[in-house]
């Protein structure tokens, strides 16, 4: 089908941005990579009245890896940000959860921002990001504000964003010595969204000891599931089959997932269970300290 | 000037400037085959899934159904049209796909073959990539006929022949 008639603005300045957003309010959306918007447009599911494009608005596409931290722009595609080498470097997390994300063609147009915006609970970088204990930069008519992602997942394509905010940018902290991940998930098909899916994050002591956990399941719950409440059992001990298995035992039973044409509530519990305690094994190791 | 609610644009299709008005709504996929006649971009699902309407935007692959057209404004847009010579000669990945099998009812074939000349392109002069990544490359364009083997081979073929007379 073909979009409803709307009417086009392109602004080229952030402040440009939000004074549209704040004008038009409910009846305006934001557009990025419009992998996700412009479908539901085509399908009449969402109807703005205004499409307010970032496309064109000047710097937003920045990637830039200090040792802060990583910023990424609104518009920084998935493709750029996977190919990125600091990004491989330091942030592998991300880079191997982007790479799980659809197909070639929708990378190179969809952003990482926008897939947070997008906040579909299903989808690889909501949980990647917040496993990486990401923030959100949003800007409004009245300036900016940081919104940590544990506190911007509220509902399924829901986000602490007001209509009249939009995403700057997305902040990731610079991970600490000896930190190993892993973005593990089952799809049905390569480059389908994942019937589940773990980002883990494990970070040692010098003497190869658990110091620092951080865990977070797709797919999971109606948002990204923090599981890092279950995944702390590990601190202070070097990470081995036994105590993974019991975090994937304790996350497969806090779980509350959907049951849908992809897979039974049944099955991923079950699939969450030995992702959990694979994607943690391999972040050990990873991290340089598997016993 | 440009009627209420249309917008006037000016992008380089395959290296030529053209100039157009077009509603917001309108997909760059239905400028290229309504305005500019360039039919060999396909449309099928309208939805991303299908990848028959893919064209480089760029230099990047993108879905021409998921772009407005008006977001191609001053920029580049390249179809399968540029593929062959004026003459009608095929380009060796066309080439390729046709010596391979590579198409039958030649739907998803557009799509494919700029899929696979982003490949081709970005490979120019290092590892030839194996099957796994041609399938990667891929994974986005659906082909009810063929099975996929004999694209998988065209592909691996052109990459071949590239990398030969690279030598
Ligand atoms: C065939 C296909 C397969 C896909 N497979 C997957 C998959 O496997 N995994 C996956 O995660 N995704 C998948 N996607 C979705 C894709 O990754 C999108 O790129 C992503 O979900 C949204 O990013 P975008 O930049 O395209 O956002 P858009 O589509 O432009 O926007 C998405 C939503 O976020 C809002 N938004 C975007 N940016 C901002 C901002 N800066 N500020 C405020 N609001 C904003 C928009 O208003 C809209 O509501 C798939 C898409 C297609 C077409
Ligand atoms: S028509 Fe664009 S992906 Fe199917
Ligand atoms: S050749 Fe018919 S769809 Fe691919």
């Amino acid at each position: 089908m073909k979009s409803a008639a709307f009417a086009y603005h392109a602004p080229a300045a952030v402040g440009e941005a939000a004074a549209l957003l704040a004008a038009h309010g409910e009846r305006a959306r934001v557009l990025a990579g419009g992998q996700s918007l412009v479908p539901l447009m085509h399908r009449r599911i969402e109807r703005p009245e205004h499409l307010v494009d970032l496309n064109r608005v000047a710097g937003l596409d920045r990637l830039e890896a200090g040792p802060e931290g990583l910023r990424i722009g609104a518009t920084a595609r998935q493709r750029q940000v996977e190919s990125d080498p600091a990004v491989a470097a330091r942030w592998p997390l991300l880079a191997e959860a982007i790479a799980e994300v659809a197909h070639p063609a929708i990378r190179n147009r969809g952003t990482v921002v926008g897939s947070l915006c997008n906040a579909d609970p299903s989808a690889e970088l909501p949980s990647a990001a917040l496993a990486l204990e990401g923030t959100i930069v949003a800007a409004g008519a009245d300036g900016e504000r940081e919104i940590p992602l544990a506190d911007f997942f509220t509902g399924p394509g829901e986000t602490a964003l007001s209509r009249s905010e939009l995403a700057l940018e997305l902040r990731l902290p610079a991970p600490p010595p000896r930190t190993g991940s892993a973005w593990l998930e089952l799809a049905r098909r390569g480059g389908d969204l994942p019937v589940a899916g773990v980002a883990a994050v494990v970070s040692l002591d010098a003497d190869g000891r658990c110091e620092r956990v951080r865990l977070v399941c797709a797919n999971a719950a109606p948002v990204p599931l923090d599981c890092r409440f279950q995944a702390e059992a590990l601190l202070g001990a070097a990470v081995d089959e036994e105590g993974a298995a019991a975090v994937g035992a304790a996350v497969a039973a806090a779980a509350g997932p959907v049951d849908d044409y992809q897979g039974s509530a049944v099955e991923r519990r079950r699939v969450l269970a030995v992702l959990v305690r694979r994607a943690l094994l391999l972040a050990a190791e990873r991290a340089g300290g598997r016993s | 000037m440009s009627e209420p609610g249309r917008i006037s644009i000016e992008l380089t299709v395959n290296g030529e400037a053209h100039r157009g008005e077009v509603e917001p709504r309108t997909t760059l996929a239905d400028f290229l085959r309504e305005e500019l006649r360039l039919t060999g971009t396909h449309v099928g699902c309208e939805d991303g899934f299908c990848g028959a309407c893919t064209v480089h935007l760029d230099g990047a692959s993108a879905r021409s159904c998921l772009l407005y057209a008006v977001q191609a404004a001053g920029r580049e847009v390249r179809t399968v049209e540029s593929l062959a010579g004026p003459d009608g000669e095929l380009h060796p990945l066309q080439e390729a796909f046709r010596r391979n099998h590579g198409l039958q009812c030649g739907f998803c074939t557009p799509g494919m073959l700029m899929s696979a000349l982003e490949l081709v392109e970005s490979r120019a002069g290092g590892d030839p990539p194996d099957e796994g990544e041609i399938r990667a490359a891929i994974a986005g364009n659906i082909c009810r006929c063929t099975g996929y083997q004999g694209i998988v081979e065209a592909i691996s073929e052109a990459l071949d022949d590239r990398a030969g007379t690279a030598e």
